[in-house]
């Protein structure tokens, strides 16, 4: 029997540490420091080996283009491979715990993915003949008579595209309202505690806006609205539960001053996750809100796919709701309202949101989400975010200020601020030493009304185990920040990158791909 | 010449018939650095209260009120460069803009130095 003397070996070679010669990419390892796409490709080359185009006639009136337009050409492989590195390093929720507060980052089920991928819902097209659509309309009819009734509203429009999306419909459909009474109002009020979207949403549409200060304990001052309200307030934005996690206890009574006034009442549901099947905030008083399907009903977000955000209306908002919708008919089938057709039982709606019916692929998945929960398992969703996030905030509170520990529970999410840290030593570095301890940092310097504000939305679907690692990695960091360890500040020291300079970045952006010689040349 | 504080933490140096406003120190140094400044065009007609600038640092964006009402008279063009200059010198290269007064009596509500600093420390 011949055999080779040695075999491969298996064990590592003593060697002395840190004396690894640079490498020749420039990589670590499986770590690729990843050039641009158009770094990787080239514009004389193309992936695909395309036929000559054939001579015509032009059918778009001298608008044909006339010279390259500089896309790199890559194969597949090189483009695949340019993505996949790209996600390699990100942060998702399909990673870890994703404690961002605001954002109701919450694990995506599987299953509302392959309901999405069935081809009879991801296949289609808008444009298709109505009657080969009946499907995807009985999911948008289902799932908008499912946001009316967990929020106790009349109506509801499911084309915005995404919060802010939704926040801006709202306030137009209010603007028809107040029109169509022939009452011109100029401000929207923002309470201190709301969302930072809804001031530029009231900006956008033409409204003035004006902040309601905070209590000490973070909800709505009541008596400062009461105060400020007037012939001149067009409606009040108030996000519930509100950005210092806070329950906004007074909400009737807000609501009936905001109407006593003539004004309406629209509130920010993207913290929905923590009250729904609790609340109905039709009950409250509230006119208009918008649903974050991609927080609480699940849908990826967060750069993993797009928002949907449906705005649920009050009956006398309803009559301004944009086109289109989806109406069922007498014979169970469905038709589109459209304007062709609006005129009948629509006249008033006040133009449009988007081109088409909304996000198709996030009611399919919204949908899957909340059938296969069910009323029972929906409530449990917000008893859990609530219970997940109280966890959070009592672990925590004796390493850090907890500003509104003594308001009661907090709802879905845990604000901290920065009190006892050292000096020098700011909320900034302890987030990037938690991307050491490798978990994406919490929402940081909001909201505005804490200092160095930390906000921590752990949301439901979280074990005990995973929080109480998140915990122990969080209280490290914090009792760093106390004890005066400067070397927080050269965090994050095990990223591929360390720590960025955000200010630069911020007043020299470069946001055009230019190539080298142009881009020496602009130096 | 006269400075006056408010307590939304602008600084006003009141020259005879005009000022010149800017945010203090203790404000820069609460937002952080500073990124992008907008400050009103010459000619604006400003009631005391009113939004006139606009400071957006790496942490957040904010208001910058008229502490007194009047007209504009120029604005730092410099800031729109340099931004940085509220963080390095923002009680002197760093100003915002400049104004008339048209009402002296509105100077009364606003703090001197030490009531400002006094102001701060209770913050």
């Amino acid at each position: 029997m011949s055999m080779l003397n040695e075999g491969r070996p298996t064990r590592p070679i003593e060697a002395e540490p840190d004396t690894a010669a640079d490498t020749f990419t420039g990589n670590r390892a499986l770590m690729i420091d990843e050039p641009l796409v158009f770094e990787i490709g080239d514009t004389d080359q193309c992936g695909v080996d395309f036929d000559e185009a054939p001579e015509g006639e032009s059918r778009i009136g001298g608008l044909e283009r006339n010279r390259p337009i500089g896309l790199a050409g890559l194969s597949e492989p090189q483009t695949v491979r340019h993505y996949t590195r790209l996600s390699r390093q990100n942060y998702a929720i399909d990673l870890g715990l994703f404690p961002l507060g605001s954002c109701t980052m919450k694990h995506n089920p599987r299953l509302d993915e392959k309901i999405a991928r069935l081809p009879g819902f991801a296949d289609l097209h808008p444009l298709q003949p109505v009657d080969t659509l009946q499907g995807a309309f009985e999911v948008i009819y289902e799932l908008a008579v499912w946001l009316m009734k967990l929020t106790g509203m009349y109506g509801v429009a499911m084309s915005p595209k995404a919060g802010a999306h939704g926040e801006l419909c709202g306030i137009l459909a209010i603007r028809s309202a107040l029109e169509a009474r022939g009452d011109m109002r100029e401000v929207v009020l923002v309470p201190e505690s709301a969302h930072g979207t809804n001031p530029a949403t009231a900006a956008f549409a033409g409204y003035r806006v004006e902040n309601i200060p905070a209590t000490a304990e973070g909800r709505v001052d009541l008596e400062a609205l009461k105060a400020r309200l007037g012939p001149d307030v067009a409606a009040l934005m108030i996000t519930n539960p509100n950005t210092c996690g806070l329950f906004e206890r007074e909400m009737k009574a807000i609501s009936d001053a905001v109407h006593a006034a003539g004004a309406f009442v629209y509130c920010d549901g993207a913290n929905f996750n923590a009250i729904v099947g609790k609340v109905r905030p039709g009950d409250l008083g509230v006119d208009a809100m918008h649903i974050n399907l991609h927080k609480t009903f699940s849908t990826p977000h967060g750069g993993g796919g797009p928002g949907s955000g449906p705005v649920v209306l009050s009956e006398e908002l309803s009559a301004y709701g944009p086109l289109p919708f989806v109406a069922k008919q007498r014979d169970g089938s469905f038709r589109l309202i459209e304007e062709e057709n609006a005129a009948e039982i629509h006249p008033h709606g006040f133009g449009r949101m988007a081109a088409f019916h909304g996000q198709m692929g996030m009611f399919t998945r919204a949908l899957a989400y909340i059938l296969s929960h069910g009323a029972d398992g929906l409530r449990q969703v917000a008893e859990d975010a609530v219970l997940n996030a109280n966890y959070i905030l009592r672990s925590l509170e004796d390493v850090l200020d907890a500003p509104f520990a003594a308001s009661g529970p907090c709802m879905h999410e845990a604000v901290f601020s920065d009190a006892g840290f050292a000096e020098g030593l700011t909320t900034l570095d302890v987030a990037k030493g938690l991307i050491d301890e490798g978990y994406h940092p919490m929402t940081m310097y909001f909201p505005l009304v804490v200092h160095g504000a930390m906000l921590v939305e752990p949301t439901e679907t979280e074990s005990k185990g995973t929080l109480d690692t998140f915990i122990g990695a969080l209280r490290s960091v914090a009792e760093r920040a106390k004890a005066g360890d400067e070397s927080l500040h050269a965090a994050p020291v095990f990223a591929p990158r360390r720590r960025l300079d955000e200010t630069a970045a911020a007043r020299n952006p470069v946001l055009v791909w230019k190539e080298t010689e142009q881009a020496e040349a602009a130096e | 010449m006269a400075r006056y504080f408010t307590e939304e933490h602008e600084w006003i140096d009141v020259d005879g018939d005009s000022a010149t406003i800017g945010i203090t120190d203790y404000a820069q140094e609460q937002l952080g650095d500073i990124v992008f400044v907008e400050v009103p065009d010459a000619g604006a007609m400003l009631e005391k209260g009113d939004d006139a600038a606009v400071v957006e640092s790496v942490k957040a964006a904010s208001d910058v009120y008229a502490p007194v009402s009047g007209e504009v008279m120029e604005g730092n063009d410099l800031l729109a460069e340099e931004p940085g200059l509220v963080n390095s010198a923002p009680e002197e290269e760093g100003w915002f803009f400049r104004m008339t007064l048209s009402d002296k009596d509105e100077l009364n509500g606003l703090m001197d130095a030490k009531e400002y600093k006094d102001f701060i420390a209770s913050l």
